[in-house]
């Protein structure tokens, strides 16, 4: 056997696209267009919401809060204009809650990320940042510059007042989040004379350090590795969802524009309409090049759109590039020139419809009939039941009675289930036996009482028998509750 | 030694470990992660220094601020107790039946009662004061010693047969034992139980009754009333006999019970509670256990 000198082993160079990649900053341009337009109104109208809310007025008579939206912790009770609820109404927000959902899956399946692209609060809030980053630092060129440039007294100043500024709205959103919580004129006089409670100041520091840090340095980082819905957009948007498109067909291949080309002989070069200008890439407030396709990060904001029609505007050749479109459509003009028709009627838009109106529908309903009055029974549990001297059997309840009317009201108990079963109340040294007792509860507040049920000694079949309890306000609304009786085994 | 290894596809050097062609790549830690650590350290030091921090044996590092758990404690009950005084002290200036029908001291007194009533008297008369033979149930209608506020309130300041001069019953004494003492013989006892038998509808040789009968009125009739109704229904103070006509029996209602009880007599006591707690506490004792269910 003869030793060769072996040869190098030849490492094969792959493409060095790591699965994992280096944060690189995002410095969206600035843009002009419809698409940048509704995104101003969009954010006008969002904070304008957000910030107004809270001081809208509404008169629930007196004794009562008088603000339109409160969400009453301390009182545990949550005011939305003309709804009251109590913590055991809270199944109303799981309603809500559905429905938002729902609306968020028909918007998506009609227009793709419509959502996360104008009214996302993670996004109003950024696209708020961007606008003081690029009043105080400039346009993304300068911002870049900035950034590559050696620290100066000049860059500290811009870096100084652009966090200042950020700092301030970020104020100014936590501080008006907490008005949602308490009285906020109240509130804002006490901020004001520097005695706000330290829950409020406490509150306000987190939401102004999370507005801040979210908005300010996150920002697509959000929407791409903290926020859910991203992951499973893609299962709510189809072919006839209308989502950001690259026109393939007519921009590729791409290549810079020459003055000494014509259009005719650029197409006849193998070029098409993209000049690989970049500009939907700066624009994009995500960092993503559509003409990859769409993509997981993809907000839906059209900002792209603008920037492209503008270009193509001005190197004289049809806007829309990129443009707002379905699959279904791009696929049509591709082949034979002509889109088809939106079809807003589709299996799932009609189903997520229709169950937004079941839900809202049920909602609706149990608003009308939310009762004013619920009733809670805990049976005495030592002793299980009390034997009395005349061979008759005691059974103690706790009773509560939730008033949820802004009256004063008197009811009338009485137990269903055991035949000559007498009921007398604990306190007040007012303990007579009768069939009925007369219970008050004053207005928004739970009256306890403790309810004793006496049932004569042959009355009781078994050992543990059901016993409702019922009642009933002096203008005909009726609780039940269902609970037992217990007795000894003997009887 | 493991030598260095640059990683070609990350350019990263490696730590020089290698698992079955596998090498760790030797990344540096965030630098956000890494500056939270150091705060954390720096933060250690200046808490050790102005918080207790260090034990030495038998005492620990005091800390520069001088903050104690323990007297923090103190001075949280001190404060409890000064935001209490209000109602102790109403407590304590009303007879029970006042606090009764005022309903903020009533709410004050029913919840202090049932802790004072867990610590101090669920250990004979049950949580919830069910009872048991032998302990009173203290939410029944049956009361050997009065079931008013008044008389509940006196019982627990002085109990029954205690060692303590305003007490009821005489300490040590209770019901004759009928049969130990001679006054009664087996016969009798037989012919008295089957007569109180039939008093509660149970089941007795009718023989036995009648001359039970006599045996009753001659003996038991000075403390348990002419109609066997008990003392407190009869108006007969500080003797608590139980009503013989019922179906609550403290020891036991069946013939052999009935038995034993007459035999041997019956001293059931109760201490004195006035020395170990105070008059607010014992006014809300009061009021929860006449809220109980069994006062009167």
């Amino acid at each position: 056997m003869t030793t060769t000198a072996e040869a190098p082993t030849k490492v094969e160079k792959r493409p060095s696209r790591s699965l994992y990649q280096k944060h690189s900053k995002v410095y969206p341009k600035a843009v002009h267009g419809t698409f940048r337009r509704i995104k101003w109104i969009a954010l006008a109208i969002m904070l304008g919401i957000y910030y107004i809310l809270p001081w809208i007025r509404w008169d629930r008579g007196p004794n009562a809060p008088d603000q339109a939206v409160l969400l009453d912790l301390a009182n545990r009770r949550f005011y939305l204009f003309f709804v009251e609820l109590w913590p055991q109404q809270i199944y109303f927000l799981t309603g809500a809650l559905i429905l938002a959902a729902l609306g968020l899956f028909l918007a998506t399946s009609l227009a793709g990320r419509v959502w996360c692209g104008f009214a996302c609060p993670q996004t109003v809030w950024t696209d708020l940042y961007v606008w003081v980053e690029r009043l105080v630092e400039g346009d993304r060129s300068q911002r870049i510059r900035l950034d590559q440039g050696k620290w100066t007294p000049a860059k500290l100043g811009r870096k100084l007042l652009k966090n200042a500024i950020w700092l301030l709205i970020a104020l100014a959103t936590g501080g008006a989040w907490i008005f949602y919580f308490t009285d906020a004129p109240t509130l804002l006089g006490q901020m004001l004379r520097f005695e706000a409670p330290m829950t409020a100041i406490g509150f306000i520091g987190l939401f102004t350090a999370t507005t801040y840090l979210l908005a300010g340095f996150a920002r697509e980082q959000v929407c791409t590795y903290m926020c859910p819905w991203p992951r499973f957009q893609s299962a709510m948007i189809d072919e006839d969802s209308l989502i950001v498109t690259y026109e393939e067909w007519r921009g590729e291949g791409r290549g810079p524009v020459r003055k000494s080309q014509s259009w005719e002989e650029r197409q006849a070069a193998g070029l098409g309409d993209c000049i690989d200008c970049y500009n939907c890439v700066q624009v994009c407030p995500m960092g993503i090049d559509i003409r990859d396709g769409l993509q997981m990060q993809c907000i839906g904001c059209g900002l792209c759109v603008d920037a492209c029609d503008d270009i193509m505007t001005k190197i004289g050749r049809p806007t829309g590039l990129v443009r707002f479109d379905t699959q279904t459509s791009q696929v049509s003009v591709a082949a034979t020139g002509k889109p088809t028709p939106f079809r807003l009627i589709r299996p799932r838009t009609v189903i997520y419809s229709l169950l937004m109106l079941v839900i809202g529908g049920a909602i609706t309903v149990g608003l009308i009939l939310k009762p004013g009055l619920d009733i809670s029974v805990l049976r005495d549990r030592a002793p299980l039941y009390v034997a009395l001297s005349d061979g008759s059997v005691r059974n103690a309840y706790t009773f509560k009675i939730a008033n949820m009317t802004r009256d004063p009201r008197a009811y009338t108990l009485t137990v269903d289930g055991l035949p000559g079963a007498t009921i007398a109340l604990a306190g007040d040294g007012q303990e007579a036996q009768a069939s009925s007792q007369r219970l008050t509860a004053d207005p928004d507040m739970v009256a306890t009482y403790r309810v004793f049920v006496t049932a004569p000694g042959g009355s009781l079949k078994a050992p543990s028998q059901p016993l409702r309890m019922v009642l009933r306000s002096a203008d005909g609304e009726t609780a039940q509750y269902e609970t037992v009786f217990m007795a000894p085994e003997s009887r | 030694m493991a030598q260095k290894i640059k990683d070609e596809l990350s350019g990263v050097e490696t730590t020089g470990h290698e698992w079955d062609g596998l090498r760790e790549l030797n990344n540096p830690l965030p630098k956000w992660w890494l500056y939270i650590f150091y705060v954390c350290i720096a933060w250690s030091l200046v808490y050790y220094v102005l918080y207790p921090a260090w034990p030495l044996g038998s005492t620990y590092t005091k800390g520069l601020l001088g903050y104690s758990q323990r007297e923090d404690v103190v001075q949280k009950i001190a404060e409890a107790k000064a935001g209490q005084k209000k109602y102790l002290d109403a407590i304590a200036g009303k007879s029970v039946d006042e606090i009764q029908k005022d309903k903020d001291l009533l709410a004050f007194a029913m919840a202090g009662g049932r802790s004072y009533f867990n610590e101090n008297c669920a250990a004979c008369h049950g949580a919830g004061g069910q009872g048991g033979k032998g302990f009173p149930t203290l939410a029944d209608d049956v009361w050997l010693w009065g079931g008013s506020t008044a008389d509940i309130y006196q019982t627990i300041q002085h109990g029954i047969r205690a060692d303590d001069g305003a007490t009821r019953g005489t300490p040590g004494t209770g019901m004759t034992a009928f049969g130990k003492d001679g006054i009664l013989n087996r016969e009798q006892i037989d012919q008295v139980t089957d007569y109180i038998l039939s008093l509660n509808k149970k089941q007795a040789d009718p023989a036995k009754v009648a001359k039970g009968k006599t045996v009753f009125e001659e003996n038991c009739v000075a403390c348990h009333g002419d109609q066997a109704q008990g003392s407190v229904a009869a108006g007969l103070d500080g003797i608590g006999a139980p009503p013989l006509v019922q179906s609550n029996w403290l020891y036991g209602g069946d013939k052999a019970n009935l038995v034993e009880t007459i035999t041997n007599g019956r001293a059931g006591m109760m201490p004195a509670w006035a020395k170990r707690l105070d008059d607010a506490t014992i006014k809300s004792l009061a009021v929860y256990v006449h809220n109980l269910g069994g006062g009167k």
